[in-house]
C-alpha cells in the first residue's frame, strides 16, 4: 500500500514539473514510434544523432551493393539466358576479377569500420557525469535510484489496459517514470535483482543489459524536453513485454524542483550512498 | 557390375539401417515432420501477432515456449538434418565416387539418436510450463529458479542428444570425404557440396562439445548444486553467453555452409558451366568456417564488454563480408555467359542470392557495436537471421529437393507446379520479413505476444506474409506426395550437359548399392 502510494506520488510530482516547465498550456511531447513507421524515431540525443548520421551513410553504401547486385541478376536473366546464349562458355577463371572482388569489399569495409569504431568510443561512457543514476531490473518492473540526491529510489511498474490514462499509450505507460533533466550529461549505472533485463530508449540511442552480479555502465545526455518510451529489450520471462521504459525530461530548473519534493518523499539518510560510490568505484571511474 | 541388388525387410531396412541413402531419406522424413510442427508454431505466433492486444495466447509463458520451440526445432530438426543428415547422406559418397559412408554403423546411431532428441524436444514443451526461455537457454531465466521443474532439464538433454548425433554424423563425414574419394579426385576435385559437407563437419566437431560442455554446467547447475552461472556462488551468466554463442555462431554457419554447396551445384549445372573461381569458392568457405569462431560476441554488444572488446569483435565481424562477397560474386560469374534453363531448382538459386544479399547487408549494418544500441533484440534482428539464415537456407533446401528428388526417388516433379510453388514462397518470405526490418528500425523487440499499437500497421502485413508462406509450404508437401507416387519416370540425368557431378551417372532411382566399380577421375576437372 505504501508503496502505491510512493508510486503515485512520484507520478504527480513528475506532472506537476512538467506542468510548470510548460506553464500549463500542453501536455508533454511524447516521442515514441508512429503507425507505419519505416526508419527510426528522430534522434534525441547527441549518441542517437551519431548513430543515426552514421547508419544514414551505411544505408546508402548497403543499398548500392544490393542494387548492384540485383542489376547483376537482371542482365544474367536477360543475356544468358538458353534462348539468348545457347552456346555457354566455359570460362572459369580470372585472377584479376577474383582480385578485385576481394580487394574492393576490404576497402568498402575500412571506410565503414573507422567511423564506426569512433561512434563505438563515443556512446561507451562520459568521463564528466553531471548526474548519476541507478537503474535495477526486477521481474517485471524497473526500480530507480538517484545516489547523488539523497538517494531517491522508487518503482516504475507497467499500466495495464484497463488502468490507462488519457494521454497514456498502450504497453509503454508506466505509474512513475524516470525523471530526468535535458543537456545534462547522466552516467546510467544498471544491475538485475534477478534475471537478465535490458533498459532500452530508441529515440536517445540508448541499450544495455541488467545482469545480476555485474555492473554495468552507459550514458546519455537529453537534447529535448518530453516523455521518452522504450521496452525492455532482453528476454525475462513470462511478463517481458510488459515492463516498459519511460522517461520524463524536463529542464534542468524543474528537474531541481522535482529533487526537492522527491527528496522529501523518497529520500533516505541512511549510508546505502556509500554502497552505490563502491559501485561505481568498481567500474574504475 | 552390381550383383546384388536386395533390399533388406521393412523393418531391417528402416529401422536397423547402414544404407546412406536410406538414412538420408529418413533425415528428409524426420526435417519435413519437425518442419511442419516449427511451421505450425511460426503460423500460431504470426496470427497472435497480426494485430495489438491479446487474442490468442493469453498464457505468455506458453507464447515464450512456441518461440523457444520454433528455434530450436528449425534449427536442430529442420535444417541440420535436411541439409548435413539427408543431402549429406544422400550426396557425399554418390559425389566422390564411394559406395556408403565410412561408418555405415554410427550413420544409423547418428539418426536414431536424433529422432530420440525430437521426441525429448516434445516432451519437454509438453511438460510443466514448458522451457520458455529463448533458444538461447540464458540464465539465469533458464535456471532452476526461474524456471523450475523439468521441462528445461529435459530440452537440455534433448540437445545433448541432438549434439552426440551430430558429433558423430561430423567424424563420419569427415573420415569419409578424406579416405574414401573415388581414384583421381583429388580435394581440389571435389564438386563445392561435399567441400560444404566437409567444412561444416569441422565446425560441428569443434562446436558441438562446447555446446554440451555448457549444457551439463546448466543441468548441474540446476539439479546438483554447482553454480557455474548463479551469481550467489560466484558463478557468471556471461559465462553462459561466452561458451553458448562460441558454438551458436559457428552453429550459424553450420546451417548456411551446406547451403552454400547446394547453390554452387544448382547454378553450375543450369548454367551450363563450371563454377567459376572453384578454389576461391571452397576456400572462401574454409575462411567463413574460420572466422566464425573468432567473432560470437557480437551477439553480446549489449551485455557491457568492455569498449576495446566490442571494438574488436566488430571488425572481426566485418570481415565476414569478405569471403561471403566473393562466394555471390563467384555465382554471379558462373551464371555470366552461360545458357541458364530457369527451372526450378534455378529460380530458387536465384531467391536464395537476393535473400543472402538482403539479409549479409543488414549483417554488415549489426556488426557495427556502436550502432547495436539501436538494433539489438528489436524485429530487425529478426528479420535478418531469417533472410541470411533461416529462409535462406529453407530456399537452398527446396532447390536442393527439387535439384536432387529425381535422383531420390527415380521420378521428377510436376515443373509448372513447382515454378508456382517457388514464387508463392518468395513472396510469401518477403512480405513476411522485410517489413519486419522497419518494425525493428522503429524499436519493436522481439519475443513479445503483444506491442504497442503504432507497430500494429507492419505486423499485419507480416502475418500476411506468413499465411502466403504457408500457402507455399502447403504446396510443396503436395508437390514432394505427388512426385513420389506418382512422378514421371526419369532417367540417371535429368539435367542434361551441365549436371557433370557423378550422381548423375547413376541410375534413378540411385540403386541401393552405387559405385561398387569405384570411377576412376584421374585428369579430370574440378568437380567434374
Amino acid at each position: 500500500m505504501g508503496d502505491m502510494l510512493k508510486r503515485l506520488s512520484v507520478f504527480v510530482l513528475t506532472l506537476m514539473a512538467g506542468a510548470m516547465v510548460l506553464g500549463g498550456e500542453v501536455m508533454a511531447q511524447q516521442y515514441r514510434s508512429e503507425p507505419w513507421q519505416m526508419g527510426f524515431q528522430e534522434p534525441r540525443s547527441p549518441s542517437a544523432e551519431r548513430i543515426f548520421a552514421f547508419h544514414d551513410m551505411l544505408l546508402v553504401i548497403e543499398a548500392a551493393i544490393v542494387i548492384f547486385v540485383l542489376g547483376i541478376m537482371t542482365y544474367i536473366i536477360v543475356k544468358f539466358n538458353s534462348k539468348a546464349n545457347p552456346t555457354p562458355s566455359k570460362t572459369s577463371h580470372n585472377t584479376l576479377l577474383e582480385v578485385v572482388w576481394t580487394i574492393v569489399p576490404i576497402i568498402i569495409l575500412v571506410v565503414i569500420a573507422v567511423p564506426s569504431l569512433k561512434l563505438l568510443y563515443f556512446t561507451d561512457r562520459t568521463y564528466d557525469p553531471e548526474l548519476t543514476i541507478k537503474v535495477t531490473g526486477n521481474q517485471w518492473y524497473w526500480t530507480y535510484e538517484y545516489p547523488d540526491n539523497n538517494d531517491i529510489e522508487f518503482d516504475s511498474v507497467y499500466v495495464p489496459d484497463d488502468e490507462l490514462e488519457e494521454g497514456q499509450p498502450r504497453m509503454l505507460s508506466v505509474d512513475s517514470p524516470l525523471v530526468l533533466p535535458v543537456d545534462t550529461n547522466i552516467r546510467i549505472l544498471l544491475a538485475s535483482n534477478d534475471v537478465i533485463h535490458n533498459f532500452a530508449m530508441p529515440a536517445l540511442g540508448l541499450k544495455l543489459d541488467t545482469t545480476p552480479g555485474r555492473a554495468n555502465e552507459t550514458w546519455v545526455s537529453i537534447n529535448d524536453e518530453g516523455t521518452y518510451y522504450g521496452m525492455c529489450s532482453e528476454l525475462c520471462g513470462v511478463n517481458h513485454g510488459f515492463m516498459p521504459v519511460q522517461i520524463e525530461a524536463v529542464s534542468k530548473e524543474a528537474f531541481n524542483e522535482w529533487l526537492v519534493s522527491a527528496e522529501e518523499e523518497f529520500g533516505s539518510n541512511d549510508s546505502r550512498s556509500d554502497e552505490v560510490v563502491k559501485f561505481a568505484a568498481a567500474l574504475g571511474q | 557390375m552390381a550383383h546384388d541388388d536386395h533390399k533388406p525387410g521393412f523393418f531391417k531396412r528402416w529401422f536397423m539401417s547402414t544404407n546412406h541413402k536410406d538414412i538420408g531419406t529418413l533425415y528428409i522424413i524426420l526435417s519435413i515432420i519437425a518442419a511442419i510442427i516449427g511451421g505450425a508454431m511460426s503460423w500460431y505466433i504470426r496470427l497472435e501477432l497480426m494485430e495489438p492486444g491479446i487474442q490468442y495466447i493469453d498464457d505468455f509463458q506458453f507464447y515464450n515456449v512456441l518461440v523457444t520451440a520454433h528455434g530450436f526445432l528449425m534449427v536442430f530438426f529442420v535444417v541440420m538434418p535436411a541439409m548435413i543428415g539427408g543431402f549429406g547422406n544422400w550426396f557425399v559418397p554418390l559425389m566422390i565416387g564411394a559406395p556408403d559412408m565410412a561408418f555405415p554403423r554410427l550413420n544409423n546411431i547418428s539418426f536414431w539418436l536424433l529422432a530420440a532428441a525430437l521426441i525429448l524436444l516434445v516432451i519437454a514443451g509438453l511438460t510443466g510450463g514448458g522451457p520458455g526461455t529463448g533458444w538461447t537457454v540464458y540464465p539465469p531465466l533458464s535456471s532452476a529458479e526461474y524456471h523450475p521443474g523439468p521441462a528445461v532439464d529435459l530440452g537440455i538433454l534433448s540437445l545433448h542428444l541432438a549434439g552426440a548425433s551430430s558429433i558423430l554424423g561430423a567424424a563420419n563425414f569427415i573420415t569419409t570425404i578424406l579416405n574414401m574419394r573415388a581414384p583421381g579426385m583429388t580435394i581440389h576435385r571435389m564438386p563445392l557440396f561435399v567441400w560444404a559437407i566437409l567444412v561444416t563437419a569441422f565446425l560441428l566437431l569443434l562446436a558441438l562439445p562446447v555446446l554440451a560442455g555448457a549444457l551439463t554446467m546448466l543441468l548441474t547447475d540446476r539439479n546438483f548444486g554447482t553454480s557455474f552461472f548463479i551469481v550467489e556462488g560466484g558463478g557468471d551468466p556471461l559465462l553462459w553467453q561466452h561458451l553458448f554463442w562460441f558454438f551458436g555462431h559457428p552453429e550459424v554457419y553450420i546451417i548456411i555452409l551446406p547451403a552454400f554447396g547446394i547453390i554452387s551445384q544448382i547454378v553450375s549445372t543450369f548454367s551450363k558451366k563450371p563454377i567459376f573461381g572453384y578454389l576461391g569458392m571452397a576456400y572462401a568457405m574454409c575462411a567463413i568456417g574460420v572466422v566464425g569462431f573468432v567473432v560470437w560476441a557480437h551477439h553480446m554488444y549489449m551485455t557491457g564488454l568492455d569498449v576495446d572488446t566490442r571494438a574488436y569483435f566488430t571488425a572481426a565481424t566485418l570481415v565476414i563480408a569478405v569471403p561471403t562477397g566473393v562466394k555471390i560474386f563467384s555465382w554471379l560469374a558462373t551464371m555470366w555467359g552461360g545458357s541458364i534453363d530457369f527451372k526450378t531448382p534455378m529460380l530458387y538459386a536465384f531467391g536464395f542470392i537476393w535473400l543472402f544479399v538482403v539479409g549479409g547487408v543488414t549483417g554488415v549494418t549489426l556488426a557495427n557495436a556502436g550502432m547495436d544500441t539501436v538494433f539489438h533484440d528489436t524485429y530487425f534482428v529478426v528479420a535478418h537471421f531469417h533472410y541470411v539464415m533461416a529462409i535462406a537456407a529453407i530456399f537452398a533446401m527446396f532447390g536442393g529437393f527439387y535439384y536432387w528428388i529425381g535422383k531420390m526417388c527415380g521420378r521428377q516433379y510436376n515443373e509448372g507446379l513447382a515454378k508456382i510453388q517457388f514464387w508463392i514462397f518468395f513472396i510469401g518470405v518477403n512480405v513476411l520479413f522485410f517489413p519486419q526490418h522497419f518494425s525493428g528500425m522503429a524499436g519493436m523487440p522481439r519475443r513479445i505476444p503483444d506491442y504497442p499499437d503504432a507497430y500494429a500497421g507492419w505486423n499485419y502485413v507480416s502475418s500476411i506474409g506468413a499465411f502466403i508462406t504457408m500457402a507455399g509450404t502447403f504446396l510443396f508437401l503436395w508437390i514432394a506426395y505427388r512426385t513420389v507416387t506418382s512422378g514421371e519416370k526419369i532417367g540417371a540425368n535429368p539435367w542434361g550437359e551441365g549436371a557433370t557431378t557423378l550422381e548423375w551417372t547413376v541410375d534413378s532411382p540411385a540403386p541401393f548399392h552405387t559405385h561398387e566399380v569405384l570411377p576412376d577421375m584421374t585428369g579430370k576437372a574440378p568437380a567434374e
